[in-house]
């Protein structure tokens, strides 16, 4: 799994999509739902469900980040499966609001 | 990350919001997307390696921004205001390209070899259409997402390289998805050449933002929209600001609606926006500071900051006001001398920036260094609290005797004169000194003395820094953005001299 950054993957579970923001250090599994995800043109594996420890979901719009492998992503479909790299689960990033400026 | 990604994120997630245009017939974020695709098909049919733009800030604007993206072609706005001779330099440069022109623009072109020009009607209408729009489009992996040829005022325009990464950085960095209100608009008002009419596209979207289209600015059209479309947030350049706030108070309107204006693209003076805070109690004033080649803004002065100088008796807190605020947190910003060493708070030196936004490139060109350092060639300094200090380009230093005077200090001084509607100082050739300091005024409230005003300099800064020549001038020039056309106004006084030298 190359998580390069602009690279977009899709959950093997559900409808959640990412793209990657910022690259891991070093070689690292990307999960949604507790399953590893799939490139965003590529296919879903058949006969995985979510599994229950990662079923918060995920909201589009929010960015995470793994402070361990320095994973970035950005998720641009929300879905039913929360994220996690290498089964660890990764949390959103508090965005700080900025004033509108354009 | 790609540019186009935004929108189909909000169109996937706020399909029916609007997203440009009235309240009346605007077109939603859904339709945006479609109308991008469609587009998108049709002008990858024409061929070319870049879409040019040419015309007035509108719908068509966002559209093509997108549908440039989705087909990995650099789009490249071009300045309508330039000389024919210039703008046909230009178009020629962005060959092999496809143009989109306004109808009564196409009459200003020549044919120029590799480029196809179309009109922004058949454009529009191709956005439109079914057979365009159900189209499948190829896959693609575009870099740059937009060249933009910087103004030139210091020789041939540059074109200045945005790549999609630079841009979606910002974006996503300094605007909160889907963070906007159903019922806020943005009412646009800058050219779509201005890297401002450009991130307004990106950032509104992203935002969930309706942005309503100013196709041409006067004060009083400005109001008249801002009222009508109970428009909550605009952009204006300094200039533009001073004009509403008139307009405002003859008709007694306050734009109740309107939560935040920003402002930036030149030096904001001081009593417009003590003026501009007075006259709109209610709303949120923000400055941002940026540079095409950092994707836009770099520093804000927040609304909060605004409130807290102007109500602030302590002259460092109430001096920001004249400030651009703090960098953004995703950016660093350092002052440094001219050997390149880091300078502390209160030095004067050179702005340099860093950050996944700053392209800091020009075409065949680049200018950021090794390090992701980027010399932004604008002078400033830094107070013991982070607020940044602008002093105006570092090729409008004047040096005198050895001495670097920076304009920016003295015409401040000079504006807080109650004679003085408006000024630029610059350096004219000098035999003796190099340079010596000349000043440029617009008078108001009767004619102020040369001497006068040189007594009021004198007091407040030292006599190195006191004009030596003085003009008086019914208007200064400056460009549709806001810039002082200083090379200009340099060349003029630079002319056998008809008024009086002190």
């Amino acid at each position: 799994m190359e998580l390069k950054p602009g690279s977009r993957w899709k959950s093997a579970v559900c409808d959640t999509e990412v793209v990657v923001v910022r690259a891991v250090k070093e070689p690292a599994e990307l999960q949604c739902g507790g399953h590893a995800m799939v490139p965003h043109n590529g296919e879903k594996p058949a006969g995985v469900a979510i599994s229950p420890e990662f079923s918060a979901g995920t909201q589009p719009g929010k960015r995470f980040a793994d402070e361990v492998s320095g994973l970035e992503i950005l998720a641009t479909k929300g879905g039913a499966g929360s994220l996690s790299i290498d089964g660890r689960a990764i949390g959103a990033k508090e965005a700080k609001k900025l004033p509108a400026s354009d | 990350m790609h540019t186009t990604l935004l929108l189909d994120m909000v169109a996937d997630a706020a399909p029916d919001r609007l997203a440009l245009g009235r309240l009346a017939d605007g077109v939603s974020f859904e339709e945006v997307r479609a109308r991008a695709r469609g587009g998108a098909a049709w002008l990858g049919d024409l061929g070319g390696d870049t879409v040019a733009f040419l015309g007035l800030n509108g719908p068509a604007l966002a559209v093509a921004v997108f549908a440039s993206g989705l087909i990995g072609k650099p789009f490249t706005p071009l300045n309508y205001r330039l000389p024919d001779a210039d703008l046909n330099k230009l178009l020629a440069r962005t060959a092999p390209s496809v143009a989109i022109v306004d109808q009564d623009m196409i009459g200003r072109l020549q044919p120029a070899a590799g480029v196809t020009v179309v009109s922004r009607g058949d454009f529009e209408a191709a956005c439109l259409d079914e057979a365009n729009r159900s189209r499948e489009l190829p896959e693609v992996d575009p870099d740059i997402g937009v060249l933009l040829f910087t103004s030139g005022t210091t020789g041939e325009p540059k074109a200045a390289v945005l790549r999609h990464r630079n841009l979606t950085s910002y974006v996503i960095s300094t605007v909160e998805f889907l963070g906007s209100e159903e019922d806020e608009a943005a009412l646009v008002s800058v050219p779509a050449y201005h890297i401002a009419g450009i991130s307004a596209v990106l950032t509104g979207v992203y935002g969930g933002r309706r942005t309503v289209h100013l196709p041409a600015f006067t004060p009083e059209i400005w109001v008249d929209e801002a009222a009508a479309e109970k428009v909550t947030h605009a952009m204006v350049v300094p200039t533009m600001l001073g004009r509403i706030l008139d307009v405002l108070e003859q008709r007694g309107e306050y734009l109740p609606c309107l939560r935040a204006l920003s402002y930036g693209g030149g030096r904001m003076p001081q009593p417009v926006i003590e003026r501009a805070l007075r006259v709109l109690p209610h709303v949120d004033f923000v400055n941002a500071y940026g540079l095409t080649e950092t994707s836009s803004t770099i520093a804000v002065l927040g609304p909060d900051d605004h409130r807290e100088a102007i109500a602030s008796t302590e002259e460092h807190v109430r001096r920001r006001l004249g400030s651009v605020g703090r960098p953004l947190p995703v950016l660093e910003v350092e002052i440094r001398g001219p050997d390149g060493e880091s300078l502390g708070p209160g030095q004067s030196g050179e702005i340099y920036v860093r950050g996944e936004q700053v392209s800091g490139e020009y075409l065949h060109k680049k200018a950021v260094q090794d390090d992701g350092w980027f010399a932004t060639n604008d002078g400033g300094w830094m107070d013991d609290d982070g607020y940044l200090y602008v002093e105006g380009r570092l090729d409008d230093v004047i040096v005198r005797g050895g001495e670097n005077i920076s304009p920016g200090e003295i015409e401040d001084v000079l504006r807080e004169h109650p004679q003085v509607a408006d000024v630029a100082v610059l350096g004219l050739p000098d035999n003796e000194w190099g340079e010596r300091v000349a000043a440029a005024v617009v008078a108001k409230n009767g004619a102020p003395s040369a001497d006068d005003l040189g007594a009021w300099v004198k007091a407040r800064l030292r006599s190195t820094k006191t004009p030596e020549v003085w003009e008086f001038r019914d208007a200064l020039p400056y460009n549709e953005t806001g810039k002082l056309l200083r090379r200009q106004l340099k060349v003029e006084m630079s002319a056998p001299r008809q008024s009086a030298a002190v």
